[in-house]
């Protein structure tokens, strides 16, 4: 059960605030990261579901994207349409290849005319970087890492908007959700995206790197519960949010992941249009779905999913019920908040309708559970 | 802080610790195993009259993060289980050498205990191990 940690990890800003405040730190995407505090996972789920949580997000990449043509280059490579994103809005989109396979997911934030902010994954950003470095030459844009440079605060929760608000004399609640713009804490001045990854209202705000630790000193002061990736996790899935290298990888698409919503084809020159259109057309015979276990069992990644007993077994399957692999559990927890065993994963779309009963594998025990719609958790909206 | 890994009890180097009375001995996993582990949300045990042999697997500790099996320290009989344990596993967490004990087990090889460590040995174990 001992948790080693390879000698040649990065560190954020806050790595020392982490460590001070006795957080199990952890490898992860080439990072040493807080995955839970003294508090415990469930603990700062509770925070982050009725008060307020934060989570030290700097390892993701920060790409800050300059130059006349900016939008219109990002609208090549994203699924989004950057162009027509009004100044200080984003978009969460999928980052393709020709085949339509995702190399990551992001957000885009359209800064000014000439500038965007693209955040990708921690373990992703070399692969995006690939990607789009040799497509931005022939549009003269600038391609920046500026990841080192700031940190990034993950802010969420029901409290966090009201806390930022009394922390920057109100500035913070005029960003309107999915906006971003400039807040100033104690004199500091940063970005700060009213987006997140945990389905509750809030921020990431981003100040720079020297100033990070006191920022985040600061919003502890205030109420805030430090939380770490292990709390992250559970609240994104409960919000059905997918996470990359997990519940999709570079041998999926959109369609199937069920982003569909996501993607925009219309982009002049957006290399996936073509494989997208064509994946929207015919449809994918997997998709993703939300799992909810019928009874108590965890249900995790890599875990093989059969036909539940009493589900209607597709014309062109050879075995009887329960004895035919239609999928395979993408990733799973247990929920505290809905306080049951949930989890994601692909399935034969024969049986993606909610309401499927389906069996897992847990470990040579078979656990009944059933198809939900995603996501398992919406936060009430005021 | 670590509480102190108790004196009057062996250890295994799966983090089982095991108290001796005599011919039985009460089975639990230490501090150290229920701190990585985090939130436990699910036990399973062996049934009361089964059996379990030292180091072999005997159940499981499932958290928020991840499933562990557990392995016995001790070889023998089931003759009680934790139902407060099985119930509210969070208990494990609170007083993981206490009221979070996992099985009581009728020894059938007291000698074999020689294999488990002391308190001084798995305190050198484990430090460190965070």
């Amino acid at each position: 059960m001992q948790l080693p940690v390879a000698p040649s990890l990065l560190r954020t800003p806050l790595y020392e605030s982490h460590v001070r405040a006795g957080a199990r730190m952890v490898p992860f995407a080439g990072w040493e990261m807080p995955v839970s505090y003294p508090a415990g996972i469930l603990a700062e789920v509770r925070a982050v579901r009725t008060a307020a949580g934060m989570f030290d997000v700097s390892h993701m990449g920060r790409l800050r994207v300059r130059g006349e043509a900016a939008a219109r280059f990002l609208d090549t490579v994203c699924s989004a349409d950057v162009s027509g994103l009004g100044h200080g809005r984003s978009k969460y989109h999928v980052i393709c290849n020709e085949r339509g396979g995702i190399i990551d997911d992001a957000i885009v934030y359209r800064l000014t005319d000439d500038e965007c902010l693209l955040v990708v994954n921690a373990g992703n950003k070399q692969a995006v970087l690939d990607w789009v470095l040799p497509r931005a030459r022939a549009f003269a844009v600038a391609v920046r890492d500026t990841s080192a440079e700031f940190a990034m605060v993950a802010v969420q929760g029901p409290e966090a908007v009201g806390i930022l608000d009394r922390l920057t004399g109100g500035v913070a609640s005029g960003v309107r959700p999915f906006r971003i713009g400039t807040i100033v804490i104690d004199g500091v001045a940063m970005l700060a995206g009213r987006t997140g990854y945990t389905g509750e209202d809030g921020f990431e705000v981003m100040p720079p790197a020297t100033a990070a630790a006191a920022i985040w000193d600061r919003l502890g002061a205030a109420g805030v519960q430090p939380c770490g990736l292990g709390a992250r996790d559970v609240c994104r899935l409960e919000a059905g949010l997918m996470l990359h290298g997990v519940d999709m990888t570079v041998d999926n698409n959109p369609i199937e992941a069920g982003l569909e919503r996501f993607v925009y084809l219309d982009s002049p020159g957006y290399v996936a249009a073509g494989a997208l259109r064509q994946l929207r057309e015919r449809g994918t015979p997997r998709v993703i779905v939300g799992i909810r276990m019928l009874e108590r069992a965890i249900p995790r990644h890599g875990y093989a999913i059969f036909a539940g007993r009493g589900a209607a077994v597709g014309p062109s399957e050879g075995g009887s019920e329960g004895d035919v692999q239609v999928g395979v559990v993408t990733s799973g927890t247990h929920s505290p908040t809905l306080d049951a065993d949930i989890g994601m994963g692909y399935v034969d779309r024969a049986f993606s309708t909610p309401g499927t009963r389906l069996e897992i594998d847990v470990r040579g025990r078979r656990a009944g559970a059933g198809t939900v719609p995603l996501p398992f958790y919406s936060r009430r909206r005021s | 802080m670590a509480p102190n890994n108790p004196q009057d009890l062996k250890y295994s180097t799966e983090h089982e610790w095991a108290r001796l009375q005599g011919e039985t001995a009460v089975i639990g996993i230490t501090h150290f195993a229920q701190d990585s582990l985090g939130d436990i949300v699910y036990i399973s045990l062996p049934d009361v009259g089964s059996r379990v042999r030292q180091s072999q697997k005997m159940g499981e500790v499932e958290s928020v993060k991840a499933v562990s099996d557990l392995f016995s320290p001790v070889s023998g009989k089931v003759v009680e289980r934790n139902e407060a344990a099985l119930k509210s596993p969070e208990l494990v967490n609170r007083e993981p050498f206490g009221g979070g004990w996992l099985i009581k087990v009728q020894l059938t090889d007291t000698s074999e205990t020689v294999k488990l460590l002391d308190a001084a040995a798995y305190d050198r174990l484990t430090a460190g191990g965070h």
